[in-house]
């Protein structure tokens, strides 16, 4: 049955984009009322605690995993047409500049795992792209990525989600710009430099040449989803779970005291405890979500946001396969600076 | 008998990339000697940038991602 659906959207895959974006609308937009039947249906009372924290639940749950599903799978599908190595051969031999702008814009399309986080460096470097626009581009690929934005549309609104989207470009830009300006070179590890760039095979000419019709690219969308989304559902059910309980039982305000404008001391806080957590920006958005209705302050909880996206433990590990300690101590010191002043500009400006 | 290298640093989508060609080659009934290539500067001499990548009788073929069963079937029985 499963396999006879496949085939058929492989044969008609323009007809089972329409039908799947039908589908997809009409189950976001009863999902509102079908969360409130729900809870009336429960014996306990809507405006008690337990009440708000079920509705919440019962509402956030399947509407955040529905628009992830949806993102996911375009995504997906634009992937496809931006493989590696074709950013790498838009990049290669390119200035300092409005190179580092291409690079980060590219890093949110190009498909990219932190396991590959070593080979595409050293395959940008290779290919001539300079280490500031490498740099931009493995900045911006995990920090800007559809999952976060999909969360942070979906919990916070589109107002967030976007200035999100344009600051964690900024961050990634200006970062390389800034490694760019530092002549970091000496400091990448002895054999990265060594290797020479002829003894390189072109070996990825030989599979990129392979013709990819639409039917195999909307089965990579339906690849992706299976892979992130069933990734990441545990995290976002707790998160929202942990949301849930904060919005039902946490007072009013009881964030503002820590979390709020006022305290000048938790921005940079907030960036030093987001560098250990790794892979858990899934379930940090809701519960982010709680904290802000419960008067955290905006800059501080994005830093938090971007901090744990953008600064992880377990990357910095890889990297130092190939980079020197004094190199990722600067990338990390200009990073997290980029963060602590997106931090309090967002504090400052709203 | 088919040569066959996974390329990849150990993240769990190489792992299972190794094991779906270990369950193609198996079903179809085809000798093949499977290697995991995880040092880094071994698989830079590959020449790919995203893994895991499947290196066939020393040709890469596929680069980025978990390939599909049909490609791996393809790649034992060409």
């Amino acid at each position: 049955m499963s396999a006879l659906a496949v085939r058929w959207t492989q044969h008609h895959p323009r007809i089972f984009l329409v039908l799947a974006a039908l589908l997809w609308w009409g189950l976001y937009q009863t999902l509102q009322p079908l969360s409130e039947v729900v809870v009336a249906a429960l014996p306990v009372d809507r405006q008690s605690h337990l009440g708000a924290a079920l509705q919440f639940f019962l509402y956030e749950t399947p509407k955040v995993l529905l628009l992830l599903t949806g993102i996911v799978f375009v995504m997906g599908v634009i992937n496809t047409y931006f493989t590696p190595e074709r950013t790498r051969a838009l990049l290669a031999g390119r200035r300092e500049g409005l190179a580092n702008v291409m690079a980060a814009l590219l890093g949110i399309v190009t498909p990219f795992c932190s396991c590959s986080a070593v080979p595409l460096f050293i395959g940008f470097l290779q290919a001539g792209v300079p280490l500031g626009v490498t740099f931009s581009f493995l900045i911006a690929a995990p920090m800007v990525n559809e999952v976060a934005l999909t969360l942070l549309f979906g919990m916070l609104g589109w107002k967030i989600a976007l200035l999100y989207l344009g600051l964690g470009l900024c961050v990634a830009i200006v970062a390389g710009l800034i490694i760019g300006k530092l002549n970091m070179e000496p400091y990448l590890e002895d054999w990265v430099r060594d290797i020479p760039r002829a003894d390189i095979p072109r070996a990825e000419a030989q599979f990129t040449a392979v013709e990819v019709d639409f039917g195999e690219r909307l089965a990579a969308g339906f690849q992706s989803v299976r892979d992130i989304v069933g990734k990441v559902w545990p995290y976002i059910l707790a998160g929202i779970a942990i949301g849930a309980g904060i919005h039902g039982y946490v007072p009013q305000d009881f964030m503002a005291s820590f979390m709020g404008k006022s305290a000048w001391w938790s921005v940079p806080l907030a960036v030093v405890l987001g560098v250990p957590m790794y892979a858990n920006a899934a379930g940090i958005i809701p519960v982010v979500q709680a904290l802000l209705d419960k008067g955290a302050a905006v800059g501080t909880v994005l830093a938090f946001m971007m901090s744990v996206i953008a600064l992880s433990l377990p990357e910095m590990v890889i990297l130092r396969k190939v980079l020197k300690v004094r190199l990722i101590a600067a990338f990390i010191g200009i990073v997290a600076t980029g963060i602590l002043i997106v931090g309090y500009v967002f504090n400052w400006v709203l | 008998m088919k040569d066959i290298k996974v390329l990849g640093t150990g993240c769990a989508t190489c792992k299972s990339t190794v094991a779906l060609i270990e369950e193609v080659a198996r079903t179809k009934g085809i000798a093949v000697s499977l290697q995991k290539v995880e040092d880094i500067k071994d698989i830079m001499h590959y020449g790919v940038m995203s893994t895991p990548a499947v290196v066939v009788d020393g040709k890469v073929v596929h680069a980025g991602g978990m390939p599909s069963r049909d490609r791996i079937e393809q790649w034992l029985c060409s």
